[in-house]
């Protein structure tokens, strides 16, 4: 048997039992895989109203020094500098090898100098000993997981979230402000990991129970377990840490060439660099795409990827998709099997399965851009 | 007159003659959740107790279906195909998954007797 490992629990935990959840060990965490409704209910009201998640066991801290966007440029190719007060941006964390360390979330408060980082659960200890490492003498990396952060998600959340936050249905996406939910002070970014509309919110750890009850008593409001999370990020063609990509992986091989700021292109100047600027030039053997089996078998991470009968990639993330009612996939092909419409084949059970590279996201993005 | 019996990876077998009909348990299409695909064995494979006979998918994951006793697949559950979602409906019932002719009856004593099978649960 097994050693059973010691495992985080959430602020929320009580709540995730008391609202029924099955709970499972995920990046070192006991976490609510789903509640009695079901991946699927859960998955499909999300799309159609509003859905809670309880994404405490994520990293959040903050970077502070003389110029904390200038020293974070060392580690990422993202446009740190550029970014504007009250904007929140997406970045790709990177070793001196130019692959992908992780992917976060930065912001930069209105008035306030330090940036403020969100990361990967599983990859949080790790990030934040490197950030300190790397930037030591430069910039200050102050953790925060005594605070909770809730996603809020779906086409009714900004409805939702107005009731507890008056004026918060303002903000559009990728804004992020310090303003007060439930009479919690917190900080609340118009963004998230669904595909939909929706706000994630950070708050004090005391807060968390009382704003997370609060939101759940809206009667659009139904909780959502990290199942559905995936199905919901797998159809809005968003990647999962550890599977989509990793420090195998570089940023242009992950289709993630759109999260290089265009200064830092030329500019260089980030771990990898030289590497990254190679691969923006000369190409990659590899890319991740999406993938629509033309049947109903779905084909798992792992499945292998042919063209006539030859193994040209593999998949990465793969499932059912409830809004899209089929199977869907993402993975990486030889670079030339890599344009939208290419006919491909999954190796599923022994069977080769039709399949063709499909554009992505699978399910149209809903965000509130103006 | 018919008899259900069940495995330890939560099938449950009927047998009439020497026909049996297989499916999952509602202990299994519980913890499995909504199931999204099934795969179904052709008629006409033969397949030993114990053996890989079928797939049930939900959102989340892929498991095997084994055909608890051995025999000829005589019969499979099309109409899963089109509503996969019957399984969880009716587990034990129209969630029927396949099959097998030619069934011997040693094969089916073995197994867990319902009492037997909701102890096993309980213990879990």
């Amino acid at each position: 048997m097994d050693t059973p490992e010691l495992l985080h629990r959430t602020l929320l935990y009580a709540l995730h039992l008391e609202l029924g959840a099955k709970m499972v060990p995920f990046a070192g965490y006991e976490m609510p895989v789903q509640y009695p409704a079901g991946v699927l209910k859960e998955h499909l009201h999300t799309r159609a109203h509003a859905g809670l998640f309880d994404v405490s066991h994520m990293g959040q801290a903050f970077l502070s020094g003389a110029d904390p966007a200038a020293a974070l440029e060392k580690l990422t190719p993202a446009d740190v500098s550029g970014l504007k007060e009250g904007m929140q941006r997406y970045g790709l964390l990177l070793t001196h090898q130019g692959t992908i360390r992780d992917d976060f979330m930065f912001s930069r408060l209105a008035g306030e100098a330090p940036l403020y980082l969100v990361v990967n659960a599983g990859c949080k200890e790790g990030d934040f000993a490197y950030i300190s490492a790397e930037l030591k003498g430069a910039a200050t990396l102050t953790t925060r997981n005594d605070r909770a952060l809730l996603a809020l998600q779906g086409p009714e959340a900004a409805k939702v979230l107005e009731r507890h936050s008056p004026g918060i249905s303002d903000l559009t996406f990728m804004r992020v402000v310090r303003a007060s939910v439930a009479g919690a002070p917190a900080i609340i970014s118009r963004t998230g990991y669904t595909g939909e509309d929706g706000f994630e919110i950070s708050i004090e750890g005391a807060d968390a129970e009382k704003v997370a009850r609060a939101l759940l008593a809206e009667p659009e409001v139904m909780p959502i377990g990290l199942g559905a999370r995936d199905s919901l990020r797998l159809e809005a063609g968003l990647c999962l840490y550890g599977h989509d990509m990793d420090d195998t992986i570089d940023p242009v091989e992950a289709n993630l060439v759109w999260s290089i700021g265009k200064r830092r292109k030329t500019e260089g100047g980030f771990a990898g660099a030289d590497i990254v600027q190679d691969k923006l030039l000369n190409g990659v053997a590899k890319k991740r795409v999406g993938i629509l089996p033309e049947g109903r078998a779905p084909a798992r991470e792992g499945t292998e990827i042919a063209w006539n009968g030859r193994i040209i990639g593999k998949v990465t993330s793969g499932g059912f998709g409830p809004s899209l009612n089929g199977p869907l996939a993402m993975g990486y092909v030889e670079s030339e099997f890599a344009e939208t419409g290419t006919k491909i084949e999954l190796i599923v059970r022994g069977n080769r399965l039709a399949a063709a590279v499909a554009a992505m996201p699978f399910v149209p993005h809903t965000y509130k851009r103006k | 007159m018919s008899e259900t019996r069940f495995t330890d990876q939560h099938e449950w077998v009927r047998l009439e003659g020497d026909t049996a009909t297989v499916g999952i348990t509602k202990y299994a299409a519980e913890a499995l959740g909504d199931v999204v695909f099934v795969e179904l064995p052709a008629k006409g494979r033969k397949v030993g107790a114990g053996g890989e006979a079928a797939v049930v998918e939900s959102v989340k994951a892929a498991s095997e279906v084994y055909a608890p006793v051995g025999g000829e697949v005589s019969e499979a559950n099309s109409a899963l195909e089109a509503a996969p979602a019957t399984v969880n409906d009716d587990p034990e019932g129209a969630g029927w998954f396949f099959k097998l002719k030619g069934v011997a009856p040693g094969d089916f004593t073995k197994l867990m007797t319902q009492a037997a099978y909701a102890e096993f649960v309980k213990g879990l």
